[in-house]
């Protein structure tokens, strides 16, 4: 391939070419509620057509992977993130499990497991 | 296919980091952090500010503002501890909220050389009730001064901990992460017999 036309002309920090609301299609609001620290992983499942930011969104999420983590592979805001992530848990082609509610915040057995943990870490 | 067997979703808490512009969140987040950072946005728009909500963004002005953040698994018990850097400029606030939500609690960084630039976080959680430590980041040059003369300068509650840290080395950094639970744990009543 010699250069042309369709070369990257762009360097990183020109940031995302596409603007967030495209690759939504125009939808602002997540179609299921999601944390960024929800759990998503792939059920198996993928639906027919996905298009590509779909594709890869779910192609992340073969083991339980969080929101967040999720958006910093996909180089796209969280929030347009949730979007993608909530259409495939939609379709069935993903599940999902929230984050601990902050009621566990005087949980001693989950404190002492943290201290534990880190102990050795 | 793997994809049929039953997932086993492990327990997920976040700490934050937070502190003035420069005291070194990002390095402390990554000295802990078994991955390397990963950094990810958040849109600001002027209509919905760090809400879920893009409604407003093709019209508005629109920014994004990186979040900095780390992991720590705990194998054994089947834990995952996410470390948010949370954008120290005071303007980025609104987006807390959500980063506080289900927090365990916080490491105020302060330096030393610039005291001031942590009266905000410290503010904000005592506001928030968000549970907190301080841990002094030991700059290289910085004065060293005691833990009383920090507490005295930020006019902190006498039971919030102050710690010394060193953010570039990550088994001082997972000390005052330790030292954080250990404050979370004091305040938790001891089970009953």
């Amino acid at each position: 391939m010699t250069a042309g036309e369709d070369d990257v002309w762009l360097d990183d920090d020109a940031g995302p070419l596409i603007r967030p609301y495209t690759v939504t299609a125009g939808r602002t609001r997540p179609a299921v509620r999601l944390d960024m620290l929800s759990l998503v992983v792939a059920s198996g499942g993928v639906p027919a057509n996905l298009d590509p930011e779909h594709a890869e969104a779910l192609a992340l999420c073969r083991t339980p992977t969080s929101v967040a983590e999720v958006a910093a592979h996909l180089r796209l805001p969280v929030a347009v993130t949730k979007v993608l992530l909530a259409d495939l848990v939609h379709w069935r082609a993903m599940t999902t499990r929230a984050p601990r509610p902050a009621a566990d915040l005087t949980d001693r057995d989950l404190l002492e497991k943290l201290l534990d943990g880190l102990q050795r870490a | 296919m793997a994809y049929n067997e039953p997932e086993v979703f492990p327990t997920q808490v976040k700490i934050l980091i937070a502190g003035g512009f420069g005291v070194g969140k990002t390095t402390f987040v990554g000295a802990a952090s078994e991955i390397e950072p990963l950094s990810t946005e958040e849109l600001i728009t002027a209509a919905s500010a760090g809400t879920d909500d893009l409604g407003g963004v093709e019209g508005k002005t629109t920014t994004t503002v990186a979040l900095d953040f780390g992991r720590i698994t705990i194998a054994q018990h089947d834990i995952v501890l996410y470390l948010f850097g949370t954008p120290g400029q005071q303007r980025f606030w609104f987006m807390w909220d959500e980063l506080c939500a289900g927090a365990l609690g916080a490491v105020v960084l302060a330096d030393t050389r610039r005291l001031d630039a942590c009266f905000d976080a410290v503010d904000f959680f005592e506001n928030r009730g968000t549970r907190f430590l301080v841990a002094v980041n030991e700059f290289d040059g910085a004065f060293r001064y005691e833990p009383d003369e920090v507490r005295a300068a930020l006019e902190l509650d006498p039971r919030v901990p102050i710690v010394l840290c060193d953010a570039r080395d990550g088994r001082s950094a997972t000390s005052a992460l330790r030292a954080l639970i250990r404050h979370l744990l004091a305040a938790v009543p001891a089970p009953s017999a």
